[in-house]
């Protein structure tokens, strides 16, 4: 797969800020950074707030995507460069959103706000008008979703790769360490899961590494390019950009993110759940 | 402050009442560029081993804030002003740690 078609340069974006057809769209948790400064002509969507059923533990609906994007005013047809903070982990969860619902042309911006940050690239306060549109998304594509179910029945014969930092994988962190542990699941992994965590992924700069790195990564791990594999962190942010790395630049064909992850798996009845550092028995 | 999603929470604000400072081991402090701090620099957070475990960017007052466990850590920041490390050693309670950067 070329990376052409699913990531930009920053040099590419800056030169096609304004460009027909292109919308760039910064993605994140915490929208303040936008209203602080983004790249010119962005639209921001608010993860929490626009991309979560406010009710449902879930995502938003087909017919709720479709009123965000109408809303945010982007067309169908618009190429879509998604970008963000947290080296892209919601700006690569958007990405996955717009894959489920079929839109044809997105884009990750390589490296995110950091790496347009770190190059002194130009930003704007302006929030551009965007007339609204009539977006029309497809049926969710279930091949790329994992639900727990799925986890469960991968331990021990599918790829299951844990993205997570060493010390959540092996339990002695219950979330990753700019915030506080109190949580109420139980730590630990998916037995025979392996552990990779995402930022092996990226380099410091928070562009992705190279083909050949990431593959040698993976092999590395354990991972058999033979069979199915699902990635998973704690709420599904930083495997889907495992997911973008596996699926998208390698193109490994089936490569499922589990987006109800740790907080979910974690708090489970009944379910195996190994501790340590090894991936341990099925 | 959210536990809910994984996006750093805005550093700098006070810590949430919910965290227990005798339980948790917070490495905080202030990335500087000679005596200026530094706004928007990302402090990378690494373990003994130097794998990546966290990353926040700095407030205005070039603050930034983890929470950790005991044991050796590295700092590492990065910004327009220049790049810079510090490895601290920490135990539970508030550790402040002071990271220089330089071109």
């Amino acid at each position: 797969m070329s990376r052409d078609s699913v990531l930009v340069t920053a040099d590419w974006a800056e030169k096609n800020i304004g460009a027909d057809n292109v919308v760039f769209v910064e993605v994140d948790e915490d929208t303040t950074a936008y209203d602080g400064g983004h790249i010119p002509g962005a639209v921001k969507i608010d993860w929490k707030t626009e991309l979560q059923d406010p009710v449902r533990r879930d995502f938003v609906n087909k017919q709720q995507f479709e009123a965000l994007l109408s809303r945010k005013g982007i067309a169908g047809d618009d190429l879509v460069v998604l970008y963000g903070g947290n080296n892209n982990w919601f700006a690569a969860y958007a990405y996955w959103y717009f894959k489920l619902y079929g839109h044809e042309q997105v884009r990750l911006l390589d490296g995110g706000r950091k790496k347009w940050e770190l190059d002194g690239r130009p930003y704007t306060k302006d929030v551009p008008a965007r007339p609204a549109t009539n977006y029309v998304a497809k049926e969710q594509d279930g091949s790329i979703r994992a639900f727990r179910d799925d986890v469960l029945a991968a331990i021990g014969s599918h790829n299951l790769v844990d993205v997570r930092s060493p010390d959540e994988y092996a339990g002695r962190l219950n979330a990753p360490a700019h915030l506080p542990q109190e949580q109420s699941q139980r730590p630990g992994h998916v037995p025979t899961a392996i552990s990779v965590p995402w930022s092996k992924a990226a380099n410091e700069d928070g562009t992705f590494k190279s083909d050949e790195e990431l593959r040698k990564l993976y092999l590395d791990a354990g991972i058999d390019e033979s069979k199915p594999t699902i990635a998973y962190c704690r709420i599904g942010e930083r495997s889907s950009h495992t997911w973008f790395a596996l699926h998208e630049l390698l193109g490994y064909s089936d490569v499922r993110n589990y987006d109800g992850s740790w907080t979910e798996y974690g708090s489970l009845v009944g379910v195996p759940v190994a501790l340590g550092d090894e991936p341990g028995e099925a | 402050m959210s536990i809910d999603g994984c996006g750093a929470p805005e550093q700098g604000a006070p810590l949430p009442a919910s965290v227990d400072v005798a339980k948790e081991t917070v490495i905080s402090g202030v990335v500087r560029a000679g005596d200026a701090p530094v706004e928007g620099a990302y402090v990378r957070l690494l373990d003994s081993t130097g794998e990546f475990t966290a990353e926040v960017v700095t407030s205005p007052a070039g603050e930034f804030r983890f929470f950790a466990a005991p044991g050796t850590w590295t700092l590492r920041a990065l910004s327009r002003a220049g790049n810079g490390d510090a490895t601290v050693s920490v135990d539970r309670g508030i550790n402040q740690v002071a990271v220089s950067v330089a071109a």
